[in-house]
């Protein structure tokens, strides 16, 4: 299969008052097409960094130091070197190619907007020149088998609209509609556009499984429950049909039988939409269900990577294994693993898990351990191995 | 529930912020059909400058010529205070409306962005603040000459740092906020994002402090008429008014209250235009309290 994302020696730091915080450290990761990738971890292992890194949204104080992260396009074929490109580029690829769902679907919605308005504002910002498209054909039906008088009045306006739409369709960008748009009279022209997003948001509502979709799309969010929320900003993410989406723990607020709702709607969105799942979680139970790939990261750094099945049948890295430890089940005893995670500001030398590590050997505490492949889609940094 | 029934429902709920809406209602309806109430005599050069009756210095009481009576100078009480309404809503308004978008655009740069921006523009505030405002509002008016225009371009430049520094503040907050934070996810730019998700949930408590303070303008604006820094004399002028009534308010020994009209009438449509503004910020509270889930 072929990559999505390239990420490679990947560091990111946050210049704090107390020090410097490695949030993540020399990472190597690859996002394959059409695959869902798990990352799993602690709290402040640098899952969320990683994601919001390919975004190039890491909050101030942090900052990218070095590495490169490539997007192959599925559509035009070529490889973008994200961390070198133009803020502007880089806004057209956000929402667009690559869109992020958030942890909080509640804190991820503007509270004094309608869902639709939200969905619609990333069609709008994103797929203006489809909008127009769709729209232009709309006013050229009107103009075509229009007849009487109200229509031929309205003639007129209807070819200035379909001008104004055309140009919009081949230059999302032109001058004409954007001064327009300014003027509040004239505004009125394009008010078709806003038209086709609102009937595109509710097409988008009923994919992600909303059944009263266009009620849905008139109300706020704090009117919603928490699943419908979630659903609805599965929807905005998708809104675009972006190549790779980023789901920071999309189920962790959420109460289990919704948790299985949405593992099977991000099922489906693979299958269907052949897009890549990049889905951060500390749950492994969740990431057995819906990841192809899972990687397992600690304090900044890569553990393990390798397939669903190799991961959980054939754990290697001590960590990887006493997090399935740590998962509850009835009737065993919960293993916890002893000690508290590598602080980030003075990280342990070597392999940063040395000090937690029950097969912890002296080589551990002095150098990195590489990646190294132990099976087929398998790979391991441990000195076990 | 639309919005309109529930800003309508709010305001009924509440028999103060009723009242408010009602006050400020009826110094609109004045305001606008001013010529009818108080037909400018003709002849007479501007309708904003009170007509006289002689130049005799002593207040008149009220009579069937004028209604309100004379105040000092023969100026014509009643078309004082009819016209003089016109001139409190436009400083009120004007001061205002460039105060919040000074501290708008002001606020949101400094907020969102932060870092040198914040630090300059928060310096420049505090230099501001640092001036007594009564005092610096004098000074700017002196420097300029005294003319209503002076008047509102010292209260504009005395007013906008608490706004800068208002909607910085809850800029701040909202930033932070994961919405924001997904708008950007989702491709938006800087202005966008500012314009379009922060500013919507931070202007609340600045649109609402700003009803407050359009009192705190007249006021202050009434202040300075009544130092003499403010509009040109006989200009329809509710602090102008009580600058004439100043040397009448204790009549003659034996009749303390013999020229209380002169007075009290320019006093109560200021505290009533005042009082007004207050009730009404304080609906506005109830209507855009975020908090205030709508259900």
């Amino acid at each position: 299969m072929k990559d999505l994302i390239r990420i490679r020696d990947l560091t990111v730091r946050f210049y704090t008052y107390e020090g410097v915080v490695y949030a993540i450290d020399d990472l190597d990761l690859d996002i394959r097409q059409g695959e869902t990738l798990g990352i799993v971890g602690e709290t402040g292992s640098g899952k969320s960094m990683t994601a919001l890194a390919i975004l190039r949204l890491i909050p101030y104080p942090g900052k990218i130091e070095s590495g490169s992260i490539v997007f192959c396009d599925k559509d035009s074929g070529g490889e973008l070197e994200l961390l070198k490109l133009r803020e502007d580029r880089m806004r057209a690829i956000r929402g667009n190619k690559i869109s992020m769902v958030f942890q909080e679907p509640g804190a991820a919605l503007n509270p004094v907007y309608t869902i639709g308005d939200q969905i619609s504002e990333v069609l709008l910002l994103h797929r203006r020149h489809e909008l127009a498209y769709r729209a232009k054909q709309r006013v050229d039906n009107l103009l075509s088998d229009g007849s009487g008088f109200a229509s031929a009045a309205k003639r007129p306006f209807r070819q200035w609209q379909s001008r104004l739409y055309h140009k919009i369709g081949e230059e999302p960008h032109a001058l004409e509609p954007r001064i327009l748009n300014r003027i509040p009279l004239f505004r009125r022209l394009l008010w078709r556009l806003k038209d086709e997003a609102a009937s595109l948001t509710v097409d988008m509502l009923k994919g992600v499984e909303i059944s009263d979709a266009a009620r849905v799309a008139i109300h706020y969010p704090h009117e919603l429950s928490g699943g419908m929320k979630q659903r609805a900003v599965i929807a905005m993410a998708l809104a675009c049909s972006p190549e790779l989406l980023i789901a920071d723990e999309p189920t962790t607020s959420l109460d289990v039988t919704i948790q299985a709702q949405m593992l099977e709607l991000f099922r489906r969105i693979k299958v269907d939409r052949g897009a890549s799942v990049l889905f951060i979680t500390h749950n492994l139970g969740v990431a057995s269900e819906v990841c192809d790939r899972v990687a397992v990261m600690y304090a900044g750094r890569l553990c393990e990577v390798g397939s669903v099945e190799e991961m959980f049948l054939h754990p290697s890295h001590p960590y990887t294994r006493a997090l399935l430890d740590a998962v509850p089940m009835p009737g065993k005893e919960l293993q916890t693993i002893p000690g508290a995670l590598a602080d980030a500001l003075n990280p342990p030398p070597g392999c940063r898990f040395h000090p937690r590590c029950p097969s912890a050997t002296p080589i551990c505490q002095q150098e990195r351990p590489k990646l190294k492949t132990v099976a087929k889609d398998h790979m391991v940094a441990c000195y076990l191995f | 529930m639309s919005d309109w029934k529930f800003m309508a429902r709010q305001l009924v709920k509440n028999p103060l912020s009723l009242a408010g809406l009602v006050i400020i209602a009826i110094f609109i309806i004045i305001a606008i059909f001013a010529p009818l109430i108080a037909p400018t005599p003709e002849g007479h050069r501007s309708p904003y400058m009170i007509p006289r009756d002689g130049y005799s210095a002593t207040p008149q009481p009220p009579s069937e010529e004028h209604i309100f009576g004379t105040t000092q100078g023969q100026y014509d009480i009643f078309y004082g205070v009819i016209w003089g309404t016109r001139s409190a809503f436009r400083v009120a308004l004007v001061v205002m409306s460039i105060t919040v978008l000074i501290g708008i655009v002001l606020g949101s740069l400094a907020g969102y962005f932060g870092g040198v921006i914040d630090e300059v523009i928060m310096r420049v505030t505090d230099i501001f603040l640092a001036f007594p405002a009564l005092i610096l509002a004098m000074a700017i008016v002196s420097a300029i000459g005294p003319s209503l225009k002076s008047v509102m371009i010292a209260l504009t430049v005395v007013w906008w740092p608490s706004y800068a520094r208002l909607i910085r503040g809850d800029i701040l907050q909202v930033r932070e906020e994961d919405y924001v934070e997904a708008a950007r996810g989702l491709g938006a730019s800087s202005a966008r994002v500012i314009v379009r998700h922060v500013l919507p949930n931070a202007i609340y408590p600045s649109l609402i402090m700003a009803s407050l303070d359009i009192g705190a303008v007249v006021l202050s604006a009434a202040a300075l008429s009544f130092l003499g820094l403010g509009a040109p004399e006989g200009y329809c002028d509710w602090g102008q008014m009580t600058e004439f009534a100043r040397n009448w308010m204790v009549g003659p020994p034996g009749d303390p209250f013999k020229y209380w009209y002169a007075v009290i009438t320019p006093g109560v449509f200021i505290l009533f235009f005042v009082l007004g503004w207050n009730l009404l910020g304080d609906a506005f509270r109830d209507i855009f309290d975020p908090r205030l889930a709508r259900r």
